[in-house]
């Protein structure tokens, strides 16, 4: 789950830094609010705890053993801002300090466990606790799940970043420059560690100590689960060191768009191409030409193709072309790549709304 | 840490001290680094933030080289350079390079079979087909994963932590992260002699063998106790910076000085990377 120097383009390494630095300044920003508060301690010292964990060798059934990362539990205790910084400091020290993971690739790890992992954990466990009591089991269960399926998303994360490095980044001879195996060995090799074992300890990691929690500090989730309840009456000066976001105006539209993104396959029950979305080399197969003459009111085709598009259909070759993936099912690929355009869709808007909201608020007087 | 890192992963037997061996990996890394800051050695001389800097744009040259004579050269470059900073090869062969060749070395290992292209060898019985382009592409990820983590290695083991962490503020890091930085730093250590004593204190008490649930149920609990005595530390911290005058402000201190040693290292660098572009844009990979 560490990427190591070398692994990864520049380009790639560039590209995931671009996407964690937002989060993290975000992060940042939101947790200096609290900084007269004991949250500059509770970082350092819940930081240095995640530290610790990811050293325990926890048995597993089977005779081996596994680390967790500690996602779900720093995500409980923490909330989302403050634990996607206590994860990334922890990955800076292991990194600079152990050489557990690269310096290069020092983004892309805070992009996989700090940002979408603890992303994942903390909204899966707030979708699964909701208003729990604070010594119910749907607690630990949903501690346990959040932590299974934030490393796994986040190992998925890390996969789909190998599995690019050969399609993109190899020499005119075919020589992968970086990691070499291609997505449909990236992602199963990945996956299955993760699914298995990784996965397995870090849900037994995530419970196990919300289950401590109950019995040791139950003030704690307390707190947590109090800031987790009233959405509107959040206060970043709360003391409370889960750091609270008003997500309940998106909870909403988030869902419908994540129903719209799993709905996306239905696309494909449509026939033939949308109008004016030809390719250069529909103009080439006669089957097609008849299809566009007809949605064009049977005008008269051009007899070859068009040199304009000949031209321009090559200046730019989609990474995902017509939303299918080698090596996925097409309906699968369908709905990855729903989720693809629709996550950097709603990161731009994102990135663009915390620039504005930063000018606004610098303009304003007071 | 299962994974590719500076510490020692022999194997110890027995769950307790499995758990024991990790930790203390961890603890003499740290001591070791420690000592080897204060040697009198070239590298040692150098400001921490050229150090810092430096170790970037090498691993940055790593990283982007297109030529594996490009990339073992600076490999033995690194060598030379724990050699002149009295960082004993040894060390380096045993902390960083075994566990680059046992982690990456592993994982590169199929890459010879798996990656398309001409056949140069097939392996008798098996008749799997070794490939050129598949040999490049594995001695490329070793190399760059050997010469990044010795970089990175050479620096760590020749700049005290501290000194590091106020150079990040040269990067334009915030204040606080440094601050925030160096107290995680100090208290992994506290954590990590916390869990060595909890082990420690269980390992005496133990009798007979544990079963696989228990050892989960106790490594849990281990944690439970950790995860409650860094909550209580948090709040002991806190009030003993406010009763030392904490009000919100991070300051960190900069005292680092640049001597003409430091400004001739960096135009040593400027001079290396150049010439590394150069030779891969000549094509002599």
């Amino acid at each position: 789950m560490h990427i190591p120097d070398g692994y990864l383009s520049p380009a790639t390494c560039a590209a995931t830094y671009a996407a964690t630095l937002p989060f993290l300044a975000v992060a940042l920003h939101k947790v200096k609010q609290q900084l007269h508060t004991r949250m500059v301690p509770l970082l350092a010292v819940f930081s240095a705890f995640s530290f610790v964990v990811m050293m325990f060798n926890l048995p597993l059934p089977g005779g081996t053993t596994g680390h967790a990362v500690g996602l779900g539990i720093v995500a409980v205790v923490l909330g989302p801002w403050a634990g996607m910084l206590a994860i990334s400091i922890a990955l800076l020290i292991q990194a600079l300090f152990f050489g557990d993971g690269g310096i290069s690739t020092l983004g892309a790890n805070c992009l996989n466990m700090g940002v979408i992992g603890i992303g994942v954990a903390w909204l899966l466990y707030r979708a699964i606790a909701a208003n729990a009591s604070v010594d119910s089991p749907r607690r630990v269960v949903a501690a346990a799940l959040a932590g299974y399926v934030a490393i796994n998303v986040a190992a998925l994360a890390a996969s789909v970043e190998f599995g690019v490095q050969p399609l993109w980044f190899h020499t005119d001879a075919g020589v992968p420059l970086y990691a070499p195996y291609p997505l449909e060995i990236a992602i199963p090799a990945m996956l299955i560690g993760h699914l298995g074992l990784a996965g397995i300890a870090e849900a037994v990691v995530s419970g196990g100590l919300v289950s401590w929690l109950q019995r040791a500090e139950p003030e704690l989730l307390q707190s947590m689960a109090a800031a987790a309840s009233s959405d509107a009456n959040t206060d970043a000066d709360t003391d409370s060191p889960s750091a609270s976001v008003d997500w309940s105006p998106m909870r909403k539209l988030l869902g419908l768009l994540g129903v719209l993104m799993v709905l996306a396959p239905l696309g494909q029950l449509a026939s033939g191409t949308a109008w004016g979305e030809w390719g250069a080399e529909d103009f080439a197969d006669p089957q097609k030409r008849d299809e566009i003459a007809a949605a064009s009111r049977n005008d008269p085709l051009p007899a070859g193709t068009p040199e304009g598009l000949k031209q321009l259909g090559t200046l730019w070759n989609a990474p995902i072309p017509d939303y299918e993936i080698p090596f996925l099912p097409r309906t699968v690929g369908y709905a990855f790549s729903a989720m693809l355009g629709g996550g950097l869709t709603l990161l731009l808007w994102l990135g663009f709304g915390w620039v504005l909201g930063g000018r606004r608020r610098r303009s304003s007087p007071g | 840490m299962s994974e590719q890192s500076f510490l020692d992963h022999s194997h110890q037997r027995g769950f307790l001290e499995c758990q024991i061996g990790s930790l203390l990996a961890a603890l003499e890394h740290a001591s070791r680094a420690e000592r080897l800051a204060q040697a009198p050695g070239l590298l040692q001389r150098f400001d921490p933030r050229v150090r810092l800097i430096a170790m970037l744009v090498l691993i940055g040259l790593v990283v982007s080289t297109h030529s594996l004579t490009t990339l073992y050269g600076l490999l033995a470059a690194a060598a030379l350079m724990a050699f002149v900073s009295r960082v004993p090869l040894t060390i380096l062969a045993r902390g960083i390079w075994l566990n680059v060749l046992l982690f990456t070395g592993a994982l590169a290992l199929p890459a010879i079979f798996l990656v398309p292209g001409d056949s140069v060898f097939h392996v008798p019985l098996l008749g799997w087909a070794m490939t050129m382009q598949g040999l490049e592409s594995a001695a490329f990820l070793v190399g760059r994963a050997l010469t990044a983590a010795t970089f990175a290695g050479l620096t760590i083991l020749a700049t005290p932590w501290p000194h590091l962490l106020k150079a990040l503020r040269t990067l334009g890091v915030p204040a606080v992260m440094v601050v925030i930085l160096c107290m995680t730093y100090r208290y992994i250590f506290l954590l990590l002699q916390s869990a060595l004593d909890m082990f420690e204190a269980r390992r005496s008490r133990q009798v007979g063998r544990l079963t696989g649930a228990e050892k989960r149920h106790m490594l849990v609990a281990n944690a439970g106790v950790l995860l409650s005595k860094s909550l209580h530390l948090a709040d002991e911290v806190y009030l003993a910076m406010q009763s030392r005058g904490y009000r919100g402000e991070q300051h960190a201190l900069l005292e680092f000085r640049m001597a003409p040693l430091d400004w001739t290292a960096l135009a040593v660098l400027l001079a290396i990377t150049s010439v590394a572009f150069r030779f891969q844009a000549w094509g002599l990979g």
